[in-house]
């Protein structure tokens, strides 16, 4: 397990630490020995594959599981022995959240607000700024029951950040929603950094670049690596090259593919979307001998170029190229990472 | 006790804006005035369904015809309904998530326990007010004014038997993730001490039983014995709810 970091450039303590976290199904170890520690105030990616343990480590943190093993604080409060102060200081966004369908938007966070002792002009006025920031306002007095998969998951991220909490646990906040509500959210998210922290499942990469400062890589319940995301990139990810195959040459591209697959310093080779991307592992040797590969091929190209590596090649290098939910460019929501047998989420 | 006042408060709410609270008092409403009706017309019935046949095997209706008809309608039925009512209470908040979503706000879990409890027994209340206030009209029109202390109490011994089984089927709620598990469950215990009733140590201090006590109850006379089963009852109650929320703050979500 990584080190944990010391305390944040401000000197705050961690907002959220795990000390030998451990939750066993049965025979199902779902969470290994979990050491982590989240800086006061970062926006932090939780990643792993479907199954790695992302969602039983939420459910651990905000009390809704028991531990087998291990401890964990968040904001302050031991997990497990004060759950209504920890739920003072958290925000809950579920994977796949559900409300009360008979209640409107608007009387639902008027309901969250009172649970947290907000009453009168003070209530009404901060549901009135979450509907604005979720973009309900204009269906605030509709129904849930009414409402799309989308703005069920907008209402979720409004009721997870009213009350203001310390510390923000979502689970995968975006899977559900449509281009332009992700980059609100993604902005409404990116806003909170310094005022909470945030702590991210998510299974678009891209989103977890975009506004993420740090991650922990999750894999078979064992925690992979952690670290600021810039750092990640830097100690992981070896160089890519970037080949980008004129239209209309097929077949000449697969036996180009294969052909770099073949050399010695090429880790890996992936078509994504018309493009050939080389995960290298002797620069060296790439720069001066791929060239040479696709004129052999006889493959004419637009673009070659060396290219700096994404999070999503340092995940597949980490957790290999098994089913991810990692893709760069999102999918259907990740169906909860609970090993079977466990309590259904 | 932390967010019980609002929990109550979204229980009460839930139970008008899904009418339930309208169904569950309209069906009860229902029986309690068709009880004396039927009581009072059965043999008219049936001479008109028999063509004058069988009317005269059946004796003149009397007003403790009234009572036992009330007891036995709101009993039985009020049992099926009960179970119905409450069978999702946990089970259903679990499965959708919904329960997640409250325990994670500061609200505690016997506040949320407690609610619910409260919000069921209410409705069970109210249901056999509408229920009983109905019969005692129609009875009085029909045979004779009952005792209106009496026949309250009654209503209660009633309500103290629903009571039971609400709480049986809660427990089973809390217990699995299914309402219908739950309802299963509480349906398979509702036959169980039907057939124990007739038991003659235990039977006279189980649930339906007290249908018997409340008969004596409404029509002036006091049911021997009465205290030791409404004590037994009571206390099944608090013991089975003890365990619900025993069990539920131990539960995973």
């Amino acid at each position: 397990m990584t080190a944990l970091p010391a305390p944040d450039a401000a000197g705050a303590p961690p907002a959220i630490e795990a000390h030998g976290l451990t939750k066993r199904y049965g025979d199902v170890l779902a969470l290994d020995a979990l050491d982590l520690a989240v800086p006061t105030g970062a926006v932090f990616g939780f990643l792993g594959p479907n199954g790695a343990g992302k969602t039983t480590t939420l459910r651990l943190l905000t009390g809704l599981g028991h531990p087998t093993a291990g401890t964990a604080s968040v904001a302050g409060v031991e997990v497990g022995k004060e759950s209504l102060a920890l739920a003072r200081r958290i925000g809950y966004l579920d994977q796949d959240p559900r409300f009360y369908g008979w209640m409107t938007g608007r009387e639902l966070l008027a309901f969250v607000g009172r649970a947290y002792g907000m009453t009168g002009a003070t209530l009404r006025s901060r549901v009135d700024e979450v509907l604005e920031m979720v973009g309900l306002t204009d269906a605030a007095r509709r129904r849930i029951g009414g409402y799309s998969g989308g703005m069920r998951q907008r209402l979720g991220v409004g009721q997870a950040v009213l009350p203001r909490p310390a510390v923000l646990f979502l689970d995968e906040p975006v899977s559900a929603l449509d281009p332009a509500g992700r980059r609100d959210t993604l902005e409404l998210i990116g806003r909170l950094r310094g005022a909470a922290t945030v702590f991210m499942s998510t299974h678009i990469l891209t989103d977890v670049e975009r506004i993420c400062d740090r991650v922990a890589i999750l894999d078979r319940g064992r925690l992979v690596t952690e670290a600021p995301i810039d750092e990640l990139l830097a100690r992981h990810a070896t160089p890519v090259f970037e080949l980008d195959p004129e239209p209309g040459q097929e077949a000449a591209v697969i036996a180009l593919a294969e052909s770099l697959r073949a050399a010695a310093w090429a880790r890996d080779v992936r078509a994504e979307h018309g493009l050939l991307r080389v995960i290298v592992s002797d620069t060296g040797r790439a720069t001066a001998e791929a060239l040479p590969l696709v004129v052999a091929a006889g493959v004419r190209l637009a673009r070659f170029e060396r290219v700096r590596p994404t999070l999503e090649d340092v995940f597949l290098q980490l957790v290999g190229n098994g089913p991810v939910d990692g893709t760069a460019e999102g999918g259907p929501p990740a169906p909860a990472d609970r090993p079977a047998g466990g309590p259904a989420a | 006790m932390t967010g019980f006042g609002l929990m109550l408060r979204k229980e009460v709410r839930e139970q008008v804006r899904t009418m339930r609270l309208v169904v569950v008092v309209a069906v009860f409403a229902i029986f309690g005035l068709l009880s004396p009706v039927v009581a009072r017309y059965t043999r008219e019935i049936v001479e008109a369904v028999g063509g004058g046949q069988f009317g005269g095997m059946i004796p003149d209706p009397t007003v403790a015809d009234a009572v036992i008809q009330f007891t036995k309608n709101v009993g039985q039925f009020g049992v099926v309904i009960a179970i119905l009512v409450t069978m999702g209470a946990v089970a259903t908040e679990k499965e959708r998530g919904t329960a997640a979503f409250l325990l994670t706000k500061p609200i505690g879990r016997g506040a949320f326990v407690a609610a619910k409890v409260v919000a069921i027994g209410a409705l069970l209340a109210l249901a056999l007010a509408a229920a009983g206030a109905l019969c005692w009209i129609y009875t009085t029109i029909l045979f004779e004014p009952l005792p209106v202390a009496a026949f309250a109490g009654a209503v209660a011994l009633v309500w103290l038997s629903l009571a039971v089984f609400a709480a049986l089927t809660f427990l089973a709620s809390v217990a699995t993730r299914s309402a219908l598990v739950a309802g299963g469950a509480a349906f398979g215990l509702f036959l169980v001490v039907g057939i124990l009733s007739a038991l003659p140590g235990i039977g006279p201090y189980l649930p339906t039983s007290l249908w018997g006590a409340a008969d004596a109850l409404a029509l002036g006379t006091v049911p021997d014995p009465l205290l030791g089963p409404v004590v037994v009852n009571v206390a099944l109650i608090a013991v089975v709810l003890g365990l619900a929320w025993w069990g539920f703050r131990r539960q995973e979500l």
